[in-house]
């Protein structure tokens, strides 16, 4: 792989490309689903190529190509430049990029049990059964599972002098039960909806979460839904379930904070951002007890934002995001990092695949945890809601209003869990709700969940963050109003 | 090793700098046919072949200045065997002969490593297709330096009318070969071309985009003068309650919320009793004034005229005047059902079923100028934004209105608006539509492409107000 590296390198200098980096990508999938009973997926697949960013002429120009001999990597490489001069057509200036030191290096992720060694008569195995633990439950009318593997080996080089072998292990393992009933459809996802929980490990993943267990667990609540009281319409306080608490984070922190998003360059598809450049250091985003970092760092955990290196040859980093409630840092790019007074990139440059340039995105953006056990914030709760397990997201394109909406809600009354409610959501203002933050569950309740389909850029790709957050409490947030028809 | 000496041809690098084009049939159906002679040499009992070629190119701007450019070109075989009521899906983009042998090996084993599944049918033979012309040489041809000169003229209007322009001008091409062991045969190709843009005044923006098979049917400086007039009025916005109003909804506007109406309609949703049609079929449900077909041959559309197993894509309606009449069928969920299959599976093996891919939402006269006329108070949608289910079966979603909301007052268009968040029925929106337009191809972010019509819709909900 080096040499088709070095190849489309030296093709990309006697072109006079001023800078470029290659990417020669291997990815490996393993898709598995259930569906009441059935195998519904069963598939895998397997993708070669490469990728050569350039800068000529003073612009960028990328192309990518499977075709793996001298000859296709020569031409790609020989493409890329052609269309760096073609973009110097409408440039207002050079590229400028901060600068990295060169690295050769190998790093492999966590991952003790590699799933594609596990034999699929034992995922299936597991699978079926837990989706006959759904079905078991009267009342259930659709049982789902899914178990999704990935492993990436990345060989990167640049003309910097970088060369970088990375191999990322992908595991992701969920189950949901359906309870269609009357005029309502009613589901409850384990351990997370859409895909379950995500991390960079291996089989481990799916043998820690105990499907058999939860599955019956799961389908009861589905069916119990449907007798559930309507969550009410209301200005209240809100204790939000770790998973649901790691999207929080992701659209109402982790996107606003992309300094691409901040500079326009994604206007015309993902938006912009409510936190321009005047904001860093100044901003209140949170209360005081809010603090939130994007880790790259294996230290941080096997979440789907780690790594040793980003897709521009620049170690993985832990950055300030909100510190003490105050904004303090951007996830920014090597062509970026100068324009809020960095040095160097944050390293948040990452790939979809080899045919797809890298771009800013999240690593793991986590809230750190606080000193509050769950049960001791429910307790210290008069009236409030615990919601949990995301049903629905949306945010507007500079990041300010959104609203979600959980699969299940939980009354809190006089410091005790009461009745189920059904259909809770809640709504607010980015600061305005991260302010009315005033209690975070400790480490012991804090998970680093994955987000396995986060959707940036053109042509599209997506890619996965990871989000540690504990359950947290939030007051004065307007709650129900999704399906208020007033 | 000297660098001279590792260079190819001069001639090969200059027709891939110009602009490379696909691979012949021929050689494409070479590949289905080499796998397919080394199935019959392991004596695998079916194998189906699907081979597919993406050529891509998109140039990319914002700030007024060309920020990302790329192309990309693959070729991907994707191999599906079955064998004792078992069934699994192999894909690699490595054509060699012992990586294609080992891909469809794989699908063997995966496929031995289930338990039987009883539903699952031989797969089908030969069909016959109605021709679909989709291949534009004219976009085929588009080149890098033709792409950015168009760019590079949006970003001096812009800079003219003192704005800031963003967006992307796509070209690309594509082919699909599919065969399987009992001699289906059946091969597509098409272009494809798309240009969209957002124009910035200040921190008010609009937006215009369109895409087509055929780049000469769409001008990008045109649009873009859309959008820079639009983000023009759109500055200064004034806050109105949330509440519920009239609104006239371009298309782009429809189509990305009518279109997650699309699963809905496939009958295995209905029979998973996740579709929004569950228990409706037969009964009215949306407005007289709505018909929805689904429609690949229609001259606006794209797409192969055959789908995941090879059957031949069928025009079915699935609303008529209001009432859900009928659903697309593969050929599995059709064998349960007692009906014909529509042509609208998905590759096997997959839980889903089938899906509508080709949505007519039947048009109507109104001129967009007539509805505004005609309008004593409501608001013009350009576009909505992060839309999202709320409730399956009531069909409620939610997003925002983006790049254009202005108030429109006594039959003419007046001050913009702040965004508003909606929470709204896509059932009841579809009660609600007072007026219809003419149905052309329309083109949005949240939806594939579909024919639909700008809607002027009563009593659309709108809950919430944004701070710009």
């Amino acid at each position: 792989m080096w040499d088709y590296c070095g190849h489309a390198l030296e093709t990309a200098r006697l072109r006079r490309a001023t800078y470029a980096d290659v990417r020669v990508m291997h990815m490996r999938q393993r898709d598995l689903t259930t569906k009441n009973g059935l195998v519904g997926t069963l598939g895998q697949s397997e993708s070669l190529g490469l990728g050569i960013r350039v800068v000529a002429n003073g612009a960028w120009g990328f192309a990518s190509t499977d075709a793996l001999t001298r000859q296709g990597v020569a031409a790609c490489a020989a493409k890329a430049v052609a269309i760096a001069k073609a973009s110097a057509l409408a440039k207002k200036e050079n590229v400028h990029m901060a600068p990295e030191a060169a690295y050769v290096d190998s790093w492999q992720g966590p991952c003790l049990k590699d799933p594609f060694e596990i034999p699929l008569e034992t995922q299936l195995e597991l699978l079926l059964a837990a989706d006959a633990a759904i079905r078991g439950v009267k009342g259930v009318t659709l049982s789902e599972t899914d178990m999704q593997f990935r492993k990436i080996d990345t060989w990167f080089a640049s003309s910097g002098g970088s060369k970088i072998h990375q191999r990322r292990v992908i595991s992701g393992c969920g189950i949901v039960a359906t309870c269609f009933q009357g005029d309502a459809i009613q589901k409850r996802s384990y351990p997370n909806s859409f895909g379950g929980q995500h991390i960079l490990g291996g089989y481990e993943l799916i043998e820690s979460l105990e499907l058999l267990k939860h599955a019956p667990v799961t389908a009861e609540e589905a069916v119990a839904l449907h007798s559930a009281a309507q969550c009410p319409e209301k200005t209240g306080t809100l204790i939000l379930g770790g998973s649901q608490l790691g999207l929080q984070i992701h659209e109402s922190v982790g996107h606003p904070i992309e300094l691409d998003r901040v500079l326009g360059q994604e206007a015309n598809f993902a938006g912009t951002s409510f936190l321009t450049l005047d904001q860093l250091h100044h901003l209140q985003y949170g209360s005081s007890i809010v603090n939130v970092v994007a880790d790259a760092r294996a230290a941080h955990g096997p979440g789907l934002g780690t790594f040793a290196y980003d897709d521009e040859g620049v170690p993985a980093q832990c950055i300030d995001v909100i510190k003490d409630g105050q904004f303090r840092g951007y996830l920014s790019s090597r062509e970026t990092a100068h324009l809020i007074g960095l040095e160097r990139s944050g390293g948040t440059m990452r790939t979809e695949g080899w045919n797809r340039l890298p771009m800013i995105r999240m690593t793991n953006v986590s809230l750190l945890p606080g000193p509050w056990t769950l049960n001791n914030l429910i307790a210290d709760t008069d009236d409030g809601i615990l919601m949990e397990t995301n049903r629905s997201w949306s945010i507007d394109d500079r990041r300010y209003q959104f609203q979600f909406s959980t699969e299940i809600g939980w009354e809190i009354k006089g410091g005790k869990k009461a009745r189920m409610l059904k259909n809770p959501s809640y709504s607010g203002i980015t600061t305005e709700f991260w302010n009315s933050c005033d209690a975070i569950c400790n480490a012991g309740h804090w998970v680093l969940w994955g987000t396995p389909n986060c959707g940036k850029g053109q042509p599209m790709q997506t890619m996965g963050t990871g989000h540690g957050a504990a359950p947290a409490r939030f007051c004065k947030v307007k709650i129900g109003t999704a399906f208020s028809r007033e | 090793m000297s660098a001279k000496k590792t260079m190819p041809a001069t001639a090969t690098l200059q027709k891939t700098v110009l602009g490379e084009q696909l691979r012949s049939e021929r050689e494409l159906r070479a590949i289905v046919a080499t796998v397919l002679r080394l199935a019959k040499s392991l004596d695998i009992e079916e194998t189906e072949v699907h081979v597919e070629e993406v050529i891509d190119e998109l140039t990319r701007f914002a700030n007024n200045t060309i920020h990302q450019h790329m192309a990309e070109h693959g070729l991907t075989v994707s191999i599906r065997t079955a064998v004792d009521g078992r069934t699994a899906r192999v894909t690699t983009n490595r054509m060699e002969l012992d990586a294609l042998r080992t891909a469809l090996e794989g699908s063997l084993s995966l496929a031995a490593s289930q338990p039987k599944d009883p539903g699952l049918l031989p797969m089908p033979g030969k069909q016959s297709y109605r021709a679909v012309r989709r291949f534009v040489p004219a976009t085929a041809v588009l080149s890098a330096e033709h792409r950015a000169r168009a760019v590079k003229h949006v970003c001096e209007l812009a800079e003219r009318n003192g704005q800031v322009a963003a967006g992307i001008f796509e070209s690309g091409q594509s082919q699909t070969v599919l065969g399987n062991s009992r001699g289906l045969a059946a091969s597509y190709r098409q272009t494809q071309a798309e240009f969209s843009v957002t124009m910035l005044h200040g921190s008010a923006a609009s937006w215009a985009k369109a895409n087509s098979a055929d780049v000469r049917r769409f001008d990008p400086l045109s649009l873009a003068k859309i959008a820079s007039e639009k983000a023009n009025r759109a500055q200064n916005p004034v806050e109105l309650p949330p509440g519920k109003y009239t609104v006239i909804l371009e298309p782009a506007a429809v189509l990305d919320l009518a279109g997650f109406l699309f699963y809905d309609f496939a009958a295995t949703a209905v029979e998973d009793k996740r579709s929004c049609f569950s228990e409706r079929l037969g009964k009215p449900l949306l407005g007289k004034n709505i018909s929805i077909s689904d429609d690949v041959y229609h001259p606006e559309q794209l797409g192969a005229p055959f789908d995941g197993e090879g059957m031949p894509r069928q025009r079915v309606v699935l609303v008529d005047e209001g009432v859900p009449r009928n659903l697309v069928y593969s050929r599995r969920s059709a064998k349960k059902a007692g009906k014909k299959p529509t042509g609208h599976g998905l590759g096997l093996p997959n839980e889903f079923g089938e899906a509508p891919m080709n949505l007519v939402i039947e048009g109507g006269t109104s001129s967009l100028e007539e509805m505004i006329a005609s309008t004593d108070r409501g608001l013009l949608v350009t576009r909505l934004w992060y839309i999202r289910e709320v409730d399956p079966y009531e069909k409620i979603m939610t997003g925002m209105t983006r790049d254009g909301l202005f108030l429109v007052e006594k039959g003419k268009i007046g001050r913009a608006v702040r965004n508003f968040r909606f929470n709204q029925s896509i059932l009841e929106m579809l009660r609600n539509v007072q007026r219809l337009g003419p149905a052309h191809r329309a083109t949005g972010e949240e939806a594939f492409e579909m024919v639909v019509p700008p809607m002027k819709v009563g009593n659309f909900q709108f809950s919430e107000v944004t701070k710009f």
